[in-house]
């Protein structure tokens, strides 16, 4: 018993080390909300179109259209919304992907000027004043970036900006192999 | 002359207590963000509202209810608590509402589930913990007690006691 008792501290002092090399790993962000939407049907949602971007309007119905998708929770007030802008327009232009954005708080006449001015990559634009979808997708703040799949579900969805590291490492290698997976069912 | 600046003092005095007193009352009222035009009408709905509101995080904020959030999102969800309250729905199924969009983190208080087990429970494991240590505690030393009493002196070495105690007194 009391030899038992004096490795006490020892195991102690591992079972705190183990927690703080949990607590410290850099990939680990403590701040990281997991979507509650995954796997899941999107609520029923109709956005009206931004005037003016020659976009047309967003809606739920628009998302189970077989073909998988992004949508981009965007406004022109947002500065990350800015750095992430270029990356959004190669992807357009460079890939068949079908981006969706979502005007999230933000005056229509400020988006479509932010649009006119740095270039409209998307396929679909929802004007969201009020938040009132901005809810309903867990929203914390913008950007945000969903992935649908070709049945209109939510597999992934990523807070903060898209960089190229993001885009190539964990979008492409997922809308690929979603495109796959919509092909082996159909 | 000095009269009349006692009186000045003390009038000064007085306003200076009032001017505290209020303040302190100010301060003491409880801090909110409930801007005047998210208010509903009617009163009974309000109070829910911000009943519910205590116990719902302000996603960007982390440790402050939307009650007592400033930020946008905190309003916007605001003002959904109350659409819903007027709709009619009770406190469960609007906290519900936030927590499948949200999920528990929206929740202040973590409900009892198989991953808040642990955090619910070790104010009693740790209580349980004391509790053993200190019964073995004191059981061992009852025990050591025990074993430490010796047998009474014999009849000698009581004699031999009392000769060294008498042969130290007379010194």
């Amino acid at each position: 018993m009391m030899r038992w008792l004096f490795f006490l501290p020892l195991v102690v002092f591992a079972v705190l080390v183990g927690l703080w090399f949990w607590g410290l790993n850099p990939n680990r962000d403590p701040n990281a909300l997991p979507s509650q939407l995954i796997n899941k049907e999107l609520p029923a949602f109709a956005l009206p179109a931004l005037e003016g971007s020659g976009s047309p309007a967003l809606a739920r119905s628009d998302l189970s259209d077989g073909q998988v998708k992004l949508i981009n929770f965007f406004a022109s007030w947002c500065v990350p919304c800015r750095a992430e802008h270029p990356h959004l327009e190669t992807l357009a232009k460079e890939t068949s992907l079908p981006i969706h954005g979502i005007a999230w708080r933000d005056e229509p006449a400020a988006t479509l000027a932010w649009l006119q001015n740095l270039g409209n990559p998307y396929t679909r634009i929802g004007v969201d004043q009020k938040n009132t979808v901005g809810l309903d997708f867990g929203i914390t703040g913008v950007p945000e970036t969903f992935i649908i799949d070709a049945k209109g579900r939510v597999r992934y969805r990523h807070q903060g900006p898209l960089d190229p590291r993001i885009i190539n490492t964990v979008i492409t290698p997922l809308v690929q192999a979603l495109r796959r997976e919509a092909e082996e069912a159909s | 002359m000095i009269r009349a600046l006692s009186d000045k003092f003390s009038a000064l005095r007085l306003a200076l207590a009032v001017a505290l007193s209020l303040f302190a009352g100010l301060a003491s009222l409880p801090a909110c963000s409930v801007e005047p035009d998210e208010v509903l009408p009617d009163a009974q709905q309000e109070a829910l509202a911000r009943e519910i509101s205590k116990q719902l995080r302000c996603v960007v904020c982390q440790n402050q209810s939307i009650d007592d959030s400033d930020a946008s999102i905190a309003k916007d969800m605001r003002l959904k608590v109350r659409e819903l309250v007027v709709q009619g729905q009770d406190e469960q199924s609007i906290k519900s509402y936030f927590v499948e969009r949200y999920g528990n983190y929206v929740l202040l208080r973590p409900p009892f589930d198989a991953s808040t087990a642990l955090l619910w429970l070790m104010p009693l494991i740790l209580l349980a913990v004391a509790a053993i240590g200190i019964a073995v505690a004191l059981m061992r030393r009852q025990k050591t007690l025990k074993n430490n009493t010796e047998a009474p002196l014999s009849a000698e070495e009581q004699d031999r006691l009392e000769a060294l105690l008498h042969e130290e007194s007379k010194s």
